[in-house]
C-alpha cells in the first residue's frame, strides 16, 4: 500500500510535467487547428535558459532558494514566451491562408533549427546543475518502507495545480480568455467583431511557451541534468496526453498527462518496466479507439 | 567463389587507384554527439595527440598520417554509414566503434572492404563473428562481469544486490554476466530489471529497489543514466551503490550525480595512466590541458598499434598488416598487446574502481 503511494506520488510528479507541456500543444491546436511540433524544442531550450540562470546564480553567490527559484522562473518564462512568439512569427503566420501541410511542414523545420542550434552552441554533452532543493518529508512510514515525497515534487504538483487553476479562470473569465475562445470558434468573425486576431494567435503561443518554461525549470530542478534531445521524447508523451485528454481541451491536456504519468509509473511499479512505453501507446490506441475525440473532447462539428 | 572474384575487382580498383599517395587516412569512430559524446571526445583527443606525435618523427613509411573522424552517436544504423563512408574514404586503418551496438554492424562493413579495425567495446559478440580484421584491445564483458560479479558476491555478502540494464547490446550482455557470476558465487540477485536509456525519470525503478531493500545495484549500460538513478535514490532517502562497467570512467558522471559519484564502483582495465612507460605521454597530454582518463589513452594506443604493425609489416595493405598484428606483440602505452586468434587481447585483466571525490582509483 505504502508502496503504490509512494509510486503515486512519483506518477503525479512525472504527469503534471507532462500536462504543462500538454497545455501548449492543446491551446494551439484549439485555435489554429494545428500541431505544434516544435512545442518540445520550446520546453527544451526553456530548460537550457533554466540551467544558465542557476549557473548564474551560483556564480553570483545567491543562497535564497525561494529567491533564485522566483528569478529563474522570471527570467526564464520571459526569454521562453520570447520564442514561442519567434516561432509563431517565423514558421506560422507568414503561411497562414496555405495549406494545412505547409505551417506543418515548417514547424518541423523550427522543431530541427532549434535541436541543431542548441546542440551547435551548447555541445552534446549534458547539463548538469547541483541539486537545488534537496531532502523531503516522511509521509507515512509502514514497517517495510517509508513513503517519502521530496520538497521538489511537491513544489512541482503544487505549482501545476496553482497554474491550473489560474489557466482556466484566465480563460473562462477575461477579456483576453473571451477573445481567445472567439478566435477558436471562428477567426473571421471575430476579426469582423473587432478581436485582433494576429495578436491573439501569438499571445497564445506566449502562453504555451510560459507553461512549457515552467516545466522546463521544474525538470531542471527535479532532475538536475538537461540536454539538447530532451524535448523529443517529452514531445511525444506530452502530445500523446493531449491526444488523449481530447486534443483542444485544456483540462483535456492536464488529465491526459496525469493520466500517462500514472501509467508509467504504475506499470513499471508493477509490470516490466521495459514495456512501459508499449503500455502508454497501447492505452491511447484503445482510448482513441472507443472516443475518437479523446476523453474530454468534443467532436468536431463540421463548419458550414 | 563470387567472393574472391570481388575481393579481387576490388584489390585491383584499390591498386590503380592508389599510387603517389602522400598521406595516410586513418580513422576513428563513435559517438562524437548525442548523449555519450564525452567518450567520443576522449577518444577524438587520443587519436590526435597520438597522430601529431606518429607524423612529428616521420610518420609511417614515409607517408604522413590523417585523421578522419566518424559520429555514429551510438546509432548503429548510423554506424552503417559512418562505416561506408570511410570506406569511401579508403582508410586504411579503424579505431571504433565505441558502443557495441554500433561496433557490431559496423564491423562487417569493414571486413568487406578489407580494413583492419582495433575496438574498445566490450561485448563478446565483437570478436565471436569469425571477421578477421578485428582486434579488441580492451578486455570482454563475460571477464568484466566475472570480476564485477564476484566483487560483488565477496564484498557484500548478505545484502540485496539487483541487477539492472538498459537494454543495450553492451549493457545487457554485461549484466547477464554480472548476474552470473554473482550466482555461481552463490549470491544469487534480488531483482533483474531492465530499463529505458534516454529517460529522464527513474523514479519508478529507485522506488522498486526500495521496497525490496536493495542496497546494491549492478548496472549493466551508460554512465548518464546511472547519474540520473543515483540522484533520484538520494532524493527518494535510498541508500544505493552501483556497480558498472567501463563506461563509468566517464568524468562526467560525477559533474552530473555530484557527491552521489563517490557510490559508484567499475570495472575497467588496471590503470594505464599508473603505468611507468606511459608517463611521458601522460605528461604530454597533462601539459595540453586534457587529462588521459578513460578511452583517452586506449586511443593512443589503437594509433601505436596501427605504427608498429604498418612497420613491422612493411606496408598498409589488408592482408599483411592483419598478420603482423596478429603475429606481433606491440609496446604501448596501455601495455603490452597482442592478440589470441578471434582478435582478443590476451592478457587482458579487469580490476574494481571506485570513483572518490572527482578521482577514480583502486577500490580497497
Amino acid at each position: 500500500m505504502a508502496y503504490a503511494l509512494q509510486q503515486l506520488i512519483n506518477g503525479l510528479t512525472l504527469g503534471a510535467m507532462y500536462g504543462l507541456i500538454a497545455i501548449g500543444y492543446t491551446m494551439v491546436y484549439g485555435i489554429i487547428g494545428m500541431i505544434n511540433f516544435a512545442h518540445g524544442d520550446i520546453f527544451m531550450v526553456s530548460a537550457f535558459i533554466a540551467v544558465t540562470c542557476f549557473t548564474l546564480l551560483a556564480a553570483a553567490d545567491v543562497s535564497s532558494i525561494p529567491l533564485a527559484l522566483m528569478f529563474v522562473l522570471v527570467v526564464t518564462i520571459f526569454f521562453t514566451s520570447a520564442y514561442g512568439w519567434a516561432v509563431e512569427r517565423v514558421a506560422y503566420r507568414p503561411l497562414r491562408g496555405a495549406t494545412r501541410l505547409a505551417p506543418l511542414i515548417s514547424a518541423i523545420g523550427m522543431s530541427i533549427f532549434l535541436q541543431n542550434t542548441v546542440q551547435l552552441t551548447q555541445g552534446a554533452r549534458v547539463k548538469p546543475i547541483p541539486p537545488v532543493i534537496e531532502g523531503g518529508i516522511e509521509v507515512w512510514n509502514t514497517a517495510d518502507f517509508a513513503v517519502q515525497i521530496g520538497w521538489s515534487q511537491l513544489l512541482i504538483i503544487v505549482t501545476t495545480v496553482v497554474l491550473m487553476v489560474a489557466f482556466n479562470w484566465m480563460i473562462s473569465h477575461t477579456a483576453f480568455g473571451r477573445q481567445q475562445r472567439s478566435c477558436e470558434q471562428d477567426r473571421t468573425m471575430a476579426a469582423l467583431l473587432g478581436v485582433n486576431v494576429d495578436r491573439t494567435i501569438s499571445l497564445t503561443f506566449m502562453l504555451g511557451a510560459a507553461l512549457a518554461a515552467v516545466a522546463g525549470v521544474m525538470v531542471t530542478v527535479y532532475y538536475g541534468v538537461v540536454d539538447f534531445f530532451i524535448g523529443f521524447l517529452a514531445g511525444i508523451k506530452a502530445f500523446t496526453a493531449a491526444v488523449l485528454g481530447g486534443i483542444g481541451s485544456l483540462p483535456g491536456a492536464m488529465l491526459g498527462g496525469l493520466l500517462i504519468g500514472l501509467i508509467e509509473s504504475f506499470w513499471a511499479a508493477y509490470l516490466w518496466a521495459e514495456y512501459k512505453d508499449v503500455a502508454t501507446f497501447g492505452i491511447l490506441c484503445l482510448v482513441l479507439m472507443l472516443r475518437p475525440s479523446g476523453l474530454l473532447g468534443r467532436p468536431e462539428v463540421e463548419k458550414v | 567463389m563470387n567472393k574472391t572474384l570481388l575481393a579481387t575487382a576490388l584489390a585491383a580498383l584499390g591498386l590503380a587507384a592508389q599510387p603517389a599517395l602522400a598521406e595516410l587516412p586513418v580513422a576513428i569512430a563513435g559517438p562524437m554527439t548525442g548523449q555519450y559524446a564525452s567518450a567520443g571526445d576522449q577518444i577524438r583527443k587520443g587519436a590526435e595527440m597520438a597522430i601529431a606525435d606518429i607524423n612529428a618523427s616521420g610518420g609511417v613509411l614515409g607517408e604522413k598520417l590523417v585523421l578522419e573522424v566518424g559520429d555514429d552517436a551510438c546509432d548503429p544504423k548510423q554506424a552503417v554509414s559512418v562505416a561506408n563512408t570511410m570506406v569511401n574514404k579508403e582508410i586504411v586503418f579503424m579505431h571504433g566503434h565505441w558502443c557495441s551496438s554500433s561496433t557490431i554492424p559496423a564491423s562487417d562493413v569493414y571486413y568487406e572492404a578489407d580494413i583492419p579495425m582495433a575496438t574498445v567495446s566490450t561485448n563478446p559478440q565483437v570478436t565471436e563473428r569469425g571477421l578477421e580484421n578485428i582486434f579488441r584491445i580492451m578486455g570482454r564483458d563475460d571477464q568484466q562481469g566475472l570480476v564485477a560479479g564476484t566483487y560483488l558476491a565477496d564484498h557484500f555478502k548478505g545484502k540485496k544486490i539487483a541487477v539492472v540494464d538498459d537494454k543495450s547490446a553492451y549493457g545487457k550482455g554485461l549484466a547477464d554476466e554480472i548476474a552470473k557470476a554473482m550466482t555461481a558465487r552463490g549470491a544469487v540477485p534480488a531483482l533483474r530489471e531492465s530499463i529505458t536509456a534516454g529517460e529522464k525519470d527513474y523514479s519508478g525503478l529507485v522506488t522498486k529497489l526500495k521496497r525490496d531493500g536493495v542496497q546494491v545495484m549492478a548496472y549493466g549500460g551508460y554512465h548518464t543514466e546511472v547519474a540520473l538513478i543515483l540522484r533520484q535514490a538520494q532524493q527518494a532517502g535510498l541508500d544505493l551503490t552501483v556497480m558498472g562497467g567501463d563506461t563509468m570512467t566517464n568524468s562526467e558522471l560525477v559533474t552530473a550525480a555530484g557527491p552521489a559519484a563517490d557510490k559508484v564502483l567499475f570495472t575497467f582495465s588496471p590503470d594505464p595512466r599508473k603505468n611507468a612507460a606511459a608517463a611521458p605521454v601522460v605528461e604530454k597530454f597533462r601539459a595540453a590541458q586534457i587529462e588521459p582518463e578513460g578511452y583517452v589513452l586506449y586511443a593512443y594506443a589503437a594509433m601505436q598499434l596501427f605504427e608498429q604493425a604498418a612497420k613491422a609489416a612493411g606496408s598498409t595493405d589488408y592482408e599483411a598488416l592483419q598478420k603482423a598484428i596478429l603475429a606481433g606483440s606491440f609496446d604501448t602505452v596501455i601495455g603490452n598487446l597482442s592478440f589470441d586468434a578471434k582478435g582478443d587481447q590476451k592478457a587482458p585483466g579487469f580490476v574494481v574502481y571506485q570513483w572518490q571525490g572527482g578521482q577514480y582509483d583502486y577500490a580497497r
